[in-house]
């Protein structure tokens, strides 16, 4: 699986997840500049977290304009899986590959700890190692990832088996307790219509290896490497 | 012509900054203040004399850039210079 991470000025996270995806896959990762106009052939584009752009105007804005964004929608809309992570979630967003919006979170504080998490689907290429689903635990770091979408939208997003992942308690329970951030209906991730684009506020990479305390992440990765 | 761009969030949005800041006034004791929304200012210097198409344009940038429409309205106000 060949695998290439976007990388923009104020990204902080494209080495971590080249790191756990160099580790699963053996192979080398391709880091892609902002300001190149093409990404090399690939099994997977990353748009990783961080802070691109210094967030202005809003989280992601800048960065869904830059010249390589244009070239990760034709080959997102061609059928290269895409996965965005935090700040590449408001990325792909801003730049139409995914409905809605990453708003500021309700409770006005950046966010950084473990959450639980519910596996809402083990049938796509990015949570087939997930067994049966259930709970896992991965850390977020956000200070813009309350997930809003109209009431029409969520109705559709979820009929279409397209939330990927919400904030819940250990039992699985939807609990405002659990969400972090206000997102709508506890939403913490969501996939495009045909499964390969995917966009999460949590990072699978934090917590990738025993030595970080936790590999609930690294399933994604494992399940990545199935699917490639 | 000098535009003036207004950015709001759309009615039945959240505002958690509008409230926390509805909040900081009622506790230095501004009362009957019912309601905060926040939103953005911008202001740009336009080579285009024609009103028209200064409008186009700058409504062109709202929907492209200055503004995520899914969540918020914009409104121009242009100048000549």
């Amino acid at each position: 699986m060949k695998a290439s991470v976007i990388v923009f000025p104020g990204s902080n996270c494209d080495r971590d997840i080249a790191v756990s995806l160099e580790k699963t896959t053996g192979k080398p990762t391709t880091m892609v500049w902002h300001g190149e106009s093409e990404v090399p052939q690939s099994d997977l584009i990353v748009v990783p977290g961080g802070f691109s752009y210094g967030d202005y105007l809003r989280s992601g804005a800048m960065a869904a304009q830059s010249p390589i964004m244009k070239d990760v929608v034709k080959k997102a809309k061609a059928g290269t899986p895409v996965i965005g992570i935090c700040n590449g979630f408001q990325v792909i967003t801003e730049a139409g590959l995914l409905p809605g919006v990453l708003m500021r979170n309700a409770g006005l504080k950046y966010v950084c700890k473990d959450v639980l998490l519910r596996v809402e689907r083990t049938d796509t290429m990015f949570t087939s190692q997930y067994g049966n689903g259930g709970v896992i635990r991965i850390p977020v770091g956000h200070h813009d990832g309350n997930y809003y979408a109209d009431d029409d939208m969520l109705d559709r997003l979820e009929g279409e088996g397209r939330v990927a992942f919400r904030y819940s308690d250990e039992s699985g329970a939807l609990t405002e307790d659990a969400n972090p951030n206000g997102s709508q209906r506890n939403i913490a991730g969501i996939y495009d219509e045909t499964g390969r684009i995917l966009g999460m506020m949590p990072h699978p990479e934090r917590l990738a290896d025993p030595a970080l305390g936790g590999i609930d992440g690294q399933k994604m990765f494992d399940s990545l490497l199935a699917a490639a | 012509m000098k535009a003036r761009i207004k950015v709001t969030l759309k009615n039945g949005v959240l505002d958690p900054q509008g409230k926390a800041i509805e909040n900081a006034l009622g506790s230095l004791g501004f009362g009957g203040v019912d309601e905060v929304r926040q939103g953005k200012y911008i202001e740009l210097d336009l080579e285009e004399t024609d009103e028209a198409k200064a409008r186009a344009q700058v409504e062109a940038m709202c929907e492209k850039l200055l503004a995520n429409t899914v969540i918020e309205n914009y409104a121009v106000e242009l100048e000549a210079a």
